[in-house]
Parts: structure tokens; C-alpha cells; sequence
């Protein structure tokens, strides 16, 4: 059984318009699987969707083999799947510590708390040294950082991440992918939207590619790679 | 005199700050303008009145009257607004759906109670006057400043200090995203209109004691004072709102000792002019600073 499995999942923001027009996925446990697509073919309402911000309008999202597609987004959040959103969207008038504590906002235990920010600050040095500043001051790239350490204080069983190299100068876009690259070997499961195919290809394990609301291909991600579509439509082959 | 006069400034200006307060939370973290909300102010003067008159005393009208506020305003925000919230509609639409509630409520307080100034029981606070550094301090206006002290310091220890005021904060900011961290805002926003309501009941209380009078429109006069405030302080900003309150509570009171108290009205319409003219964020405001 996948960790998430989607089926036919059809999901619109007005009652005639179909952003997602029946997507079926998988994610195996301590997988990365990444989507890729051009702007506008519907990943970030894919995630909204599996996130429970945006209500399924066919279709179903399992989790454990549990339907999350018809829980509101809190609850969703606290079976451990964890969305780092498109545009990082860190809380910019809370500080950087405030923030963190925010990503832990469903756990009740101080010690373990403090633990995670630990971790999180470790991973993250330029975080640690201005603990107290608010979000709103770093830049892109920090602020990538940030919502990503966020998103860990959670200690998710799924990871989400939308578009977390976009608009980030290129030093920084490494610096993301080498995280994730991170996460991966520490066995964390995460599902990665991008645009930038080359590296979100190069870090997955699996991938999809989304073409105006629909998967017109799918496989391990190598494959996907040395597919000549993809490689003259995303690849700049 | 002049000490005399900031003295009871400072008593009606508290009150201001009291009311802008909840107005400015509701705008801040609920991201509405909730009109209705000037009417809770009357309902919250009302409940303590009908107490009173039933032989409680009115320390426990004033904090029976101000929760029951509160509770009321939880269910007319769940009726008026949750469905806009829900179909995610824009915020104009808050602004038509509470004007419509709130001239249908005026009318029903209207029709129930009729607009004839009504008093507290002679005696519902002791009505002794105390002389401290020349000026004199009635126990109604002590009652007052304590109550606004407790309310305020209690509020901003929520909002600074503990966890809920951080995920208050964060709602207020951002609501998708808190909810992705696992905030469920359904709950948070009934509490918010709790301690909205709640403040503004509490309010209704002490203006009907301080100035002896009750009237079911007393919180519509409160509402453009309350606009004032709030775009004084900054929409949204706490201590705007309570520094606004104050300020516009003292010129006030000033305005009418030595000018002339036909003026007095006048005086917050001229600082909200001020305001939009000069520094249209307000004092706190941060309206240039937001970014994405």
C-alpha cells in the first residue's frame, strides 16, 4: 500500500472550471517523488487539494489507506501530512523563533519542542543567529529556509513542497536542492512540485509530469529524464 | 482644572480604547468589518441594566453582562459571516451583510425597548467621590479604569504572551497557511468574536454607568468614534488602538472643557480627516510595509 495514493482526483475553483481534470498518483513511504509541469498546469492546486485547502470535487486522497480528501486542512496537518507552500509564505510579522513554534503548533510537549528546533536550527545556521528578527526581513532564499524548518518542526510523515526553488537566485536554488537531497537520505517522504526539471528530476525517485490539469506520463525518474518529450519541452533539450 | 479635565479624559478615553480594541481585533485577526459590532455595545448595557433592576449587584452585572455579549456575539458572527468565509467572499461583502443586520437589529432593540433613556438603579455603585491630588475621582470612574486595565492587560498577555495569541497572530496574517501548521481557525475565529463581543459588552456597561444613560443606539455613536480610533491607531494594530482611544478620549473631553462641549462630538471626525490626510496608516499602521 502507498503512503498517498490519489485517485481520479478532479478538483476546480468554480463549479465549470476543472484546474485538475482526474490525476492518479502514488507515494511509497521514504520515496521522493517529483511532479513536474509548466506554469498553470495545475501542481499547486494538486497540492492545495491534497492539503484540504481546496475540496475535492471527485476523486479521493488516501493516506495510510485512510480517505483524507474529505477532512478539513487542520486535520489533515495532523496525521502528518505537511505542506511547505508555494512562495514560502512564512508568517513575516512573527519572528523567525515564533515562526518555528508555529510549525510545531500541533504538538504539546515542550521538551520535544525544543528538540525538533534544535535539529532545525542546526540544519539551518543562518536561522539560528537571528532567532529573534522578524521572517518579514529575510530574504527569499532564508525565507525558503525558514519555511522549510517550519514545515520539519512538524516532524511530517509526508512533505509537500511547492515550488521551493522558485524566484530564489541561483546559489541559493542549489543550496534548496541540497536539502532536499537531505531529507531524501535521511528517509524522509516527500513529494516535490516543480518547474525546474532538470534538478527536481535529478533528486527524485519517481516523477510525473502534469500537463494542463492531467498526468501524460509518469515513471522512475531517470526515465523521465531520458524521455525525449520531456527533454525538448522541460528540459531544454 | 486642567488636571481635573485629563482626569476624565483619561475615564472616557479608556472606554474609547476598550471598544476599539475588540473592533480593531475583529478587523486584525477575523479580517472583517463587522457593523453589528457597535451593537453589542448596547446589548451589553442592556443585560446589565435588566440585572440590576433584577437586584444584582453590578459586580457581577458587568462581567454576567459582558460574557453573555460575548456568547451572543459568537452566534451572530457564526449566522453572518461563517458562510461568507466559507464561499471565501470578499471583504466588501462583510461590510453589506452586517450593515443589513445591524439596521435590523437596531430596529428590533428599537421596537423592543424604544429609544427612551433609561438609568441604572440609584445606588447600583457607591456613589461616593474620592479627593486625590485635588481632583475628584468618583468610585464609578475607578470602576471604570480598573475594569480597562484588567480587560486590556489580560488581552495583551494573550496576544504576546501566550500560545494562542501567537496562532491568533498568525491567523491574522496568514489563515491558509496557519491552517496548514494545524490551527483550526473555525474554532479560533468563534473565540475572537467571544473576545470581541465580550470587550465590547463590557464597554456598553461602563459608558451606560459613566454618563447614566442607556439607549438602544448608544452603540452606533460608538461605532464612528470607534472608526476614528481605529484609523488613528492603525487598522488592525492593538496599540493603536488603545493609544488612539485615549488620545481621542482626552481631546475630547478637553475640546468640550475649554472650547465648547458642542464641539466635543466634532473632534474625533476631525482627527479621522487628519489622519487619512497625513498619515493614512494610521499610527502603527503598516500598510506601505506589507509585502508579499
Amino acid at each position: 500500500m502507498s503512503l498517498l495514493d490519489v485517485r481520479d482526483l478532479v478538483l476546480g475553483y468554480s463549479r465549470t472550471t476543472q484546474a485538475l481534470k482526474g490525476v492518479s498518483l502514488q507515494v511509497e513511504e521514504g520515496s521522493v517523488v517529483s511532479l513536474i509541469g509548466a506554469n498553470g498546469a495545475g501542481k499547486t492546486t494538486l497540492l492545495r487539494g491534497l492539503s484540504g485547502l481546496l475540496r475535492a470535487r471527485d476523486g479521493s486522497v488516501s493516506f495510510h489507506g485512510q480517505v483524507i480528501s474529505n477532512l478539513p486542512a487542520h486535520r489533515i496537518a495532523k496525521l502528518g501530512v505537511v505542506q511547505v507552500p508555494e512562495g514560502r509564505q512564512v508568517f513575516s510579522d512573527l519572528t523567525i523563533d515564533e515562526n518555528l513554534r508555529m510549525g510545531a503548533w500541533l504538538l504539546n510537549d515542550a521538551a520535544e519542542e525544543a528538540r525538533r528546533r534544535d535539529q532545525v536550527l542546526a540544519r539551518f545556521p543562518r536561522l539560528a543567529e537571528r532567532l529573534s528578527q522578524r521572517a518579514g526581513l529575510l530574504s527569499g532564499g532564508e525565507q525558503q529556509m525558514l519555511a522549510i524548518g517550519r514545515a520539519l518542526m512538524a516532524d511530517p510523515k509526508l512533505l509537500l513542497l511547492d515550488e521551493p526553488s522558485m524566484g530564489l537566485a541561483p546559489l541559493f536554488v542549489e543550496e534548496i536542492f541540497r536539502i532536499i537531497e537531505t531529507l531524501k537520505r535521511e528517509g524522509r517522504t516527500i513529494l516535490l512540485v516543480e518547474q525546474n526539471a532538470q534538478a527536481a528530476l535529478d533528486v527524485a525517485d519517481y516523477a510525473y509530469v502534469l500537463q494542463s490539469g492531467r498526468i501524460t506520463l509518469s515513471g522512475p525518474a531517470r526515465d523521465i529524464a531520458g524521455n525525449a518529450e520531456v527533454v525538448a519541452a522541460y528540459l531544454g533539450g | 482644572m486642567l488636571a481635573q479635565q485629563l482626569l476624565n479624559g483619561l475615564v472616557v478615553g479608556s472606554t474609547y480604547a476598550l471598544f476599539a480594541l475588540g473592533f480593531t481585533l475583529m478587523f486584525g485577526v477575523l479580517g472583517v468589518i463587522n457593523l453589528v459590532y457597535g451593537f453589542y455595545l448596547s446589548l451589553g448595557a442592556f443585560i446589565a441594566l435588566f440585572a440590576t433592576q433584577a437586584g444584582l449587584s453590578i459586580w457581577l452585572a458587568l462581567p454576567a453582562a459582558a460574557l453573555t455579549t460575548g456568547v451572543i456575539a459568537v452566534v451572530l458572527d457564526g449566522l453572518l459571516l461563517t458562510p461568507l468565509r466559507k464561499a471565501k467572499a470578499p471583504e466588501l461583502s462583510s461590510l453589506m451583510v452586517t450593515l443589513g443586520g445591524t439596521l435590523f437589529l437596531y430596529s428590533l432593540a428599537n421596537l423592543l425597548f424604544s429609544t427612551d433613556i433609561r438609568r441604572f438603579p440609584v445606588g447600583v455603585v457607591d456613589a461616593t467621590a474620592y479627593d486625590i491630588a485635588g481632583m475628584r475621582v468618583s468610585m464609578t470612574q475607578l470602576l471604570i479604569m480598573g475594569a480597562v486595565v484588567v480587560m486590556v492587560s489580560a488581552l495583551l498577555f494573550v496576544m504576546r504572551g501566550t500560545r494562542l495569541g501567537l496562532g491568533l497572530r498568525a491567523m491574522a496574517e496568514r489563515p491558509d497557511t496557519a491552517e496548514l501548521m494545524g490551527v483550526d481557525s473555525a474554532s479560533l475565529v468563534r473565540l475572537v468574536s467571544l473576545i470581541c463581543g465580550t470587550l465590547a459588552g463590557a464597554c456598553g456597561v461602563l459608558i451606560g454607568l459613566n454618563y447614566n444613560a442607556i439607549q438602544p443606539y448608544m452603540g452606533e455613536v460608538m461605532m464612528l468614534k470607534g472608526f476614528a480610533v481605529i484609523i488613528l491607531g492603525g487598522l488592525g494594530d492593538i496599540r493603536g488602538a488603545l493609544i488612539g482611544g485615549l488620545l481621542i478620549g482626552m481631546l475630547e473631553t478637553l475640546t468640550a472643557g475649554y472650547i465648547a462641549s458642542t464641539w466635543k462630538d466634532a473632534v474625533g471626525f476631525v482627527v479621522l480627516v487628519l489622519t487619512l490626510w497625513i498619515r493614512p496608516s494610521g499610527l502603527f499602521g503598516r500598510l506601505a510595509a506589507k509585502r508579499a
